[in-house]
């Protein structure tokens, strides 16, 4: 095996960081999206993308479903999951206070984590890769395959929530609940429907980021806390609200972790990431992207 | 009214005196036991828990020590340091046990040595730290603590000696940041000199880690030959991962004893195939030449497959080992906590799971790393003699 060159190195802290920065940037899209509708921080986020990927498992790996029908029987569970989140734990508190609901979402992702024990146990569980293990030089770096996947897929989600977002009806309506409910209904809006909406759409983006990202790092049962108060990092980064920012946290978060510990110590992984956070939070604390005008607007 | 409350009352009272000394005068031995069952460390503490039940019950079935039943009582520690100190002050003020063998991690071993000093009851460990035996600041053997394990510093020996047998000599070493993983890098970066290793790179990574491809990949650009890996757990899996993935496999990957698991093979998913480590007789029991060894060894796998339907963990085997020691002080000198110390840190030719032991006044441990440990390599779904 030839020596890596310093360009083979740095190429390849950026294409891995670039991969973690993109499930990073799916579940902070998914955070955001919450956020924006209904000023709730979903501390279960990270759960689902660990169900995505487990379910993956039992329905692909376990009960040998084919590809085409168990990608989308999961993220099916999961968004049924996530309205469930919404309908028992959001929906029936009475006078919701926003630190109240997020307590609710956090309670729920406990739930969600000790369900998962008890179904899978913790060991982590493998998912094959879509297309194959052969890894592709590049520049001196080595790219697996499944990382195309997982960043194609981020390209893909935010192609398609900006169309969504855009230029559907139900898109406009939930942008219009974000910037102000009580118009919104005014305007026959089903602001609590937008709600479902929102964590559902949020729940199968996880779905599919648990999926792609399994054939790399395993899934166990345990993975959603830590996932999720890194990406909640990426999406304060890059601007709470913005869908857009929560791509850019997301990327760069990963690529913040993946060159500070290459190049600096791989000890203080987590730190360089949260560092970068506290930096950006002085200096403009609405995020890269976030609009401070939105920003304070909103009760959170 | 208020005369039948006191007579009540009294009456719970009394009984709750009386009832626990009733089970003192029990006919058995107690043995405490305190292992990691649940919590993150229960990939070894469950096999630990495991490997008692069985012996306890073919021990008892067949007469018992010296005609009494052999209790083990046996506390979940969770992994936790405070747990098991409170459980072990419990084992011995309250439940009067002879002896005590655990606990499954260096940590809450450590956490331990002290209070079995004060207490004066023998505790045999399952855990690999040579700090568990050894007082690093006094310099002394800890005189009431032994293990059963190979400790860390053995495994590093076996890795090392293989790989200098091989012409590697610049390698790189990467390890948890748990206090396994910290203890077995210490060890690595102090026998290196001893076998002429030149560490080019010293990575470190963490128990939740799902992504291990930067330190590998500083790794591959210091040009190192071998990686020495001492970590265990799902991130140390992501890593054996990572290093296929960065096509990094020709690079040979040393792992530490406590990769010893067939499970850990199938859990891996083909990650783990060439990967290097140093096992103890018991888990290669199959490939072991004919001897006293090899039937002490099967016995154990056989009858452990039987009951549990999988195969034995290498936690299995220091289980095994710890215990027996015991019974076979206990069957010595019966319930006497200095006698047991005595007799166990006297034994001779004590063929174990993990091999020969013979112990000593300075030596905790009784096993040597030449003959209790075979280099293996990951080959399909099993171990293979590494060449």
């Amino acid at each position: 095996m030839e020596e890596l060159t310093l360009t083979g190195e740095l190429l390849q802290y950026l294409i891995t960081g670039l991969t973690v920065g993109s499930i990073y940037a799916m579940v902070a899209v998914g955070f955001s999206i919450i956020y924006n509708v209904t000023e709730v921080i979903n501390f279960a986020q990270g759960e689902f993308v660990m169900l995505g990927g487990l379910a993956m498992v039992s329905f692909h790996t376990a009960a040998g479903l084919p590809l085409i029908i168990a990608f989308p029987a999961t993220v099916l569970l999961v968004t049924l999951v996530g309205i469930l989140l919404d309908r028992l734990a959001i929906r029936p508190i009475k006078q919701p206070s926003v630190l109240t609901l997020i307590i609710a979402t956090l309670a729920f992702s406990f739930l969600l984590k000790g369900a998962a024990m008890l179904i899978w146990g913790k060991d982590p569980f493998d998912l094959p890769a879509l297309s194959g293990r052969n890894p592709i030089q590049f520049f001196g770096a080595v790219i697996q395959p499944q990382y195309f996947w997982v960043m194609g897929f981020l390209v893909l989600v935010a192609i398609s929530l900006t169309i969504f977002f855009g230029k559907t009806i139900l898109g406009k309506a939930m942008s219009a609940c974000a910037d102000n409910p009580d118009a919104a209904s005014l305007v026959g809006i089903n602001v609590k429907l937008m709600f479902s909406l929102s964590f559902a759409l949020s729940a199968s983006i996880g779905a599919i980021a648990g999926i792609i990202v399994t054939p790399i790092t395993f899934m166990e049962y345990d993975r959603g806390a830590e996932l999720a108060i890194k990406a909640f990092g990426a999406a304060m980064l890059g601007g709470l609200g913005s869908f857009p920012g929560a791509i850019i946290g997301g990327l760069i978060l990963g690529s913040i972790e993946s060159f500070g510990s290459g190049l600096i110590s791989s000890a203080y992984k987590d730190a360089f990431a949260l560092i970068v956070i506290l930096g950006v939070l002085f200096f403009k604390p609405s995020g890269l992207l976030g609009n401070v005008e939105i920003s304070k607007m909103k009760r959170f | 009214m208020k005369k039948h409350l006191f007579i009540v009352l009294g009456t719970f009272i009394s009984l709750s005196f009386i009832l626990p000394t009733l089970a003192f005068s029990g006919d058995s031995y107690k043995v405490g036991a305190l292992f990691s069952v649940t919590g993150r460390a229960s990939f070894i503490g469950d096999p630990e828990k495991k490997t008692v039940n069985l012996l306890v019950d073919q021990i008892n079935t067949s007469g018992g020590i010296n005609g009494k039943k052999l209790e083990v009582i046996l506390y979940d520690t969770e992994g936790d340091s405070t747990k098991t100190r409170l459980f072990f002050r419990k084992l011995v003020t309250q439940d009067k046990v002879c002896a005590v063998i655990g606990p499954s991690l260096s940590g809450t071993s450590l956490a331990i040595v002290d209070e079995a000093k004060r207490l004066k009851t023998p505790l045999v460990t399952c855990a690999a730290s040579y700090k568990i035996v050894y007082n690093d600041k006094t310099k002394k053997i800890r005189k009431w603590v032994f293990k059963t394990p190979q400790s860390d510093t053995m495994g590093v020996e076996a890795n090392y000696s293989h790989l200098k047998k091989r012409g590697i000599n610049k390698i790189a070493v990467i390890t948890l940041t748990s206090g396994f993983g910290k203890s077995g890098r210490q060890e690595l970066l102090r026998l290196a000199p001893k076998y002429g290793m030149e560490i080019v790179a010293d990575e470190t990574y963490g128990p939740k880690d799902q992504d291990i491809t930067a330190q590998l990949t500083k790794i591959k650009s210091k040009g190192a030959k071998a990686i020495c890996n001492w970590g265990i757990g799902p991130s140390s899996v992501v890593l054996m991962r990572n290093w296929q993935d960065l096509g990094m496999s020709s690079i040979p990957l040393y792992r530490s004893q406590a990769f010893g698991n067939l499970k850990n093979i199938e859990l891996a998913a083909g990650a783990a195939e060439g990967v290097h480590c140093p096992l103890g007789p018991c888990n290669i029991a199959t490939l072991l030449p004919e001897s006293q060894q090899k039937d002490v060894c099967m016995k154990f796998v056989t009858d452990y497959e039987a009951k549990y339907n999988e195969p034995i963990a290498t936690f299995s085997g220091h289980a095994w080992d710890a215990l027996m020691l015991v019974v076979k002080a206990i069957k010595a000198v019966g319930c006497d906590k200095e006698g047991i110390r005595n007799e166990v840190e006297n034994t001779r030719n004590f063929i174990g799971q993990h091999g020969t032991f013979n112990m000593s006044a300075d030596d905790h441990i009784g096993l040597n790393w030449q003959e209790s440990f075979t280099l293996v390599k990951v080959k399909g779904d099993n171990w293979a003699p590494a060449n």
